[in-house]
């Protein structure tokens, strides 16, 4: 490992911190894209009820995408410009879809309430949009940008079970953050959507070790076997988790009983950490896989140095009043008011 | 038809993305510290006119700083997909003002903003009057690292060239580089003066709406006042800031003023249809050794001509043009504010006619603005870093098919967007002095309230 030496280390602390990043806002940005794809399915005062579940936190979660990119930005720019040229048309169909919802966002409430149903059909929209081009970047960017048919079709696969897994997180959010009708209506989404995120997890599982040599290789080698072993094990016992506690949870909820309430959420993020995980283990060091890792794409020594030491003094204080935040919107959504 | 230039393509869809952009943080920057003024006035004097003016320009500081992100997010992406050979060249200096813009500024404000818009009864009023404090300081703060950066593209310094990419050597002489004091300074004022007449134009529209609330009435002193107070600042500020420039980035200069020779007291030209193509100019109309006497501070002061810059200086017509149209903005507010002080003072009741001429001036910040970043960013043309980097060297790699079939997209999103900012701002106004209609959030709130 002479790449750790002599300050190689460097690339792997900022792949840890871009990593952190992009799970943060999978997991952050997810729950709230996932309200606004089950957005549809509410009536209008619901819709109200849900958008302000979300409301206080889907800037500052939005921002960890932009921590995300920029990382890759400024600690591997080779890599930066590969990845997003290839990823084009997807990245600008996310900003479209975010740019729609994120607007839609205040339009709804303050455009002339004949506008509303339009602008509540744009944060559907927009929401359904962002987390299918995520999921698309997502395909594309495992197969290594292949191209062809198959890669496309697997791509459009992840597509779809993004937002089952958004829209999974986004319900179970809901269970916590809502009451009364919508949070037994959040319950069933969080049925259909369980369903639908196993499926999907499920058939990527088995399809990505075919579509690259080099993650049959890491998958299937002899110690590794063993040490992923638990990932898909673990996964399991969390669905099953969530699956009784879905069960268990619409009389307990009648009966105004919000025990247990945050398992279906919690579990949901679990199973997003251990597909990180699985994921991140089978593409390092590689950034773009087969092409370049990440000691080829990383930028200067001392200007990484510089922002690594900033990175370290701030982000404590980001997680500080991020908690801040939570903890004053703790407890059940109420009304949106600006007073 | 896909056979254009891609690096005219790229450089036509950033500078649409990043005008758009530009339109929102000129209004949030400003408008977070008005929304403190408002606040704090409300604490001492407890008169409900500040809070319903608090009120009322929170919803517009909503609206506009969603716009401010997504746009925003926008720019990000496309920092690197439209200029890798940026990155690549510079990477090592812009990387850190981008990441500490992220990591100081744009997390502070975005979560302190949840709390600033919806936690005004969850937290006490000290709580929220400091988040309110932070936003502001925080939109600020965002500013400066992002001015830093781009005052360091057109007057670098602090680094060195090795093997063709620039290396740090000077932290202080980067982030404080010569022109970065006078581009901050007067970019804050812009982002003051565009509050200003925004706050106004749409107070003035209420008060010719017959709605003449104290806090309507409120609102239209405080922004009155503040333009009066800001614009002289502004005219000192650009102009220290254009003599800066001329000791740093002469061509573009020669280029603001239309001067193609080196003259001995240079005219100040009001009007002139500068011709890249013959290198002259049509049609002037000048005040005699203005410009030189401006410039220079003697009226036979010599000022340095495009000629002598012949192949690296950037487009005239443009450059010309907009910084016209920037001073001339500048003049008109200049001439509109004081009047309205000054009927402010002397008239028991406000005038119609200066209401109207108000109202057509709610958005004169933007134009001013938009121009002023124009004759900059055009002005530093053919180089992307000054001196450095040129524009050509820096392009994408990305196919034009595919650039100019995103670019037709935003520029369908922004214009709709564009359109429905500023319908939505006016319909606000309208609303505003009308009890509010039940809308399922009322019903909501009361239900809950009573529940
Ligand atoms: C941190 C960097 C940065 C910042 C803060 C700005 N720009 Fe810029 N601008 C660039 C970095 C840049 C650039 C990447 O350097 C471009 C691309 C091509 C070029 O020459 O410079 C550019 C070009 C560019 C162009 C095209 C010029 C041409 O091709 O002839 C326009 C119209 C603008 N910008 C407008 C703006 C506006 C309205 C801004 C207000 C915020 C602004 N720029 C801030
Ligand atoms: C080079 C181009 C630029 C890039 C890449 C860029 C990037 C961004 C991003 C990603 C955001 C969203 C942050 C969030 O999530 O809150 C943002 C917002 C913001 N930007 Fe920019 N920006 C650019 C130019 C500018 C300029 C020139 C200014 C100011 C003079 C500016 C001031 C701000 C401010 C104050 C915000 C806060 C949000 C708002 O006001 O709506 N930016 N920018
Ligand atoms: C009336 C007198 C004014 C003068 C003499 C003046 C001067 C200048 C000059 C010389 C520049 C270009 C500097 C450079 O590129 O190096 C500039 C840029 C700019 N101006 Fe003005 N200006 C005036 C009024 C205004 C007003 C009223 C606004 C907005 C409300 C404004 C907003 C801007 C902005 C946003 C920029 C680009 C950023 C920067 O370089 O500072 N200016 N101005």
């Amino acid at each position: 490992m002479d790449n750790l030496a002599n300050g190689g280390w460097l690339p792997v602390a900022f792949l840890a911190l871009m990593g952190i990043a992009m799970l943060a806002y999978v997991v952050l940005d997810g729950y709230d894209l996932g309200v606004g794809i089950l957005l549809r399915r509410a009536d209008d005062a619901q819709k109200d009820q849900m958008i302000s579940s979300i409301g206080p936190f889907w800037d500052a979660n939005e921002t960890w995408l932009v921590l995300g990119v920029g990382i890759l930005l400024t600690a591997f720019p080779l890599a930066h410009g590969m990845i997003l040229t290839a990823l084009y048309l997807p990245v600008a169909l996310m900003l479209l879809g975010l740019s729609l919802r994120g607007v839609a966002f205040e339009f709804r409430t303050k455009a002339p309430p004949a506008r509303k149903v339009m602008w509540n059909w744009v944060f559907y929209g927009g929401s359904l949009l962002a987390s299918f081009s995520q999921g698309l970047m997502l395909g594309l960017y495992v197969t290594g940008f292949a191209g062809g048919a198959a890669h496309w079709a697997f791509a459009i696969l992840t597509g779809a079970c993004l937002c089952a897994g958004y829209a999974l997180l986004g319900a179970t959010w809901l269970i916590i953050k809502t009451e009364g009708a919508v949070q037994l209506k959040a319950v069933m989404w969080a049925r259909g959507s369980l369903l639908l995120t196993g499926g999907g997890i499920a058939a990527i599982s088995i399809v990505t070790p075919s579509l690259s040599e080099q993650i049959f290789n890491k998958w299937f080698a002899l110690p590794n076997l063993f040490l992923l072993a638990p990932i898909p094990i673990a996964t399991f016992i969390l669905f099953l988790t969530i699956y009784r506690s879905l069960q268990r949870l619409p009389t307990r909820l009648a009966a105004g009983n919000e025990y247990g309430a945050w398992v279906p959420f919690a579990a949901t993020v679990g199973i997003f950490c251990l597909a990180f995980y699985g994921l991140a283990y089978s593409l390092f060091p590689w950034l773009v896989v087969d092409k370049i890792t990440i000691w080829q794409a990383a930028s200067a020594k001392e200007s990484l140095m510089i922002i690594f030491v900033g990175a370290m003094v701030v982000l404590p204080a980001i997680i500080g009043y991020t908690a801040f935040a939570y903890r004053v919107f703790w407890g059940k959504a109420r009304a949106l008011t600006y007073y | 038809m896909f056979d254009l230039d891609p690096i005219m393509l790229a450089r036509a869809q950033f500078g649409a993305n990043i005008t758009f952009h530009i339109l929102f943080p000129t209004i949030t920057i400003a408008l977070g510290w008005l929304l403190l003024f408002f606040k704090l006035r409300y604490n001492y004097t407890h008169d409900e006119k500040w809070m319903d003016a608090y009120k009322f320009w929170v919803k517009i500081f909503a609206l506009t700083f969603a716009l401010g992100v997504v746009s925003g997010i926008t720019m990000s992406f496309q920092f690197g997909t439209n200029w890798p050979g940026f990155m690549a060249t510079v990477g090592n200096i812009a990387g850190p003002l981008l990441a500490y813009e992220v990591l100081t500024a744009f997390f502070l404000e975005a979560t302190f903003l949840g709390i600033m818009l919806f936690g005004q009864q969850r937290v006490s009023n000290r709580a929220h009057t400091l988040a309110t404090l932070i936003v502001a300081a925080g939109t600020t703060l965002s500013a400066f690292w992002i001015i830093v950066l781009n005052s360091w593209m057109h007057t670098p310094a602090g680094f060195e060239m090795i093997n063709g990419q620039a290396h740090a050597t000077d932290w202080l002489a980067i982030i404080f580089n010569p022109s970065f004091p006078y581009r901050f300074t007067h970019m804050l004022l812009a982002s003051g003066l565009t509050v200003a007449f925004l706050v106004s134009g749409i107070s003035a529209y209420r008060w010719l709406r017959n709605d003449r609330s104290a806090s309507v009435m409120a609102t239209l002193k405080t922004g009155v006042y503040l333009a009066a107070a800001l614009i002289p600042l502004q005219i000192f500020a650009g102009d220290m800031h254009g003599l800066n420039t001329l000791k740093h980035q002469p061509a573009k200069v020669a280029a603001m003023e239309g001067l193609w020779e080196t003259t001995k007291g240079a005219p100040l030209l009001l009007f002139a249809w500068p011709d890249g193509e013959k290198r002259m100019n049509h049609a002037e109309l000048s005040v005699p050794n203005m410009a030189s006497l401006i410039l220079t501070h003697k009226l036979d002061g010599e000022v340095k001509g495009l000629n002598e810059f012949k192949g690296a200086h950037p487009p005239v017509l443009q450059v010309f043009w907009a910084f016209r149209v920037m001073v001339g903005t500048g003049m008109a507010m200049l001439l509109v504010s004081w009047l309205c002080v000054y009927s402010l003072k002397r008239k028991p009741t406000f005038i119609k006619p200066l209401a109207y001429t108000l109202v057509a001036m709610t958005f004169s910040g933007w134009v001013a603005t938009v121009a002023g970043w124009y004759v900059t960013e055009i002005g530093r043309q053919p180089y992307l870093v000054y001196g450095v980097l040129k524009t050509a060297n820096a392009a994408s790699a990305v196919p034009s098919a595919l650039i100019a079939t995103t670019f037709a997209m935003y520029i369908a999103l922004y214009l709709a967007l564009i359109v429905a900012y500023v319908s939505v701002v006016f319909h606000l106004a309208r609303s505003a002095g009308k009890p509010i209609p039940a809308t399922p959030v009322t019903v909501l709130n009361s239900l809950l309230e009573t529940a």
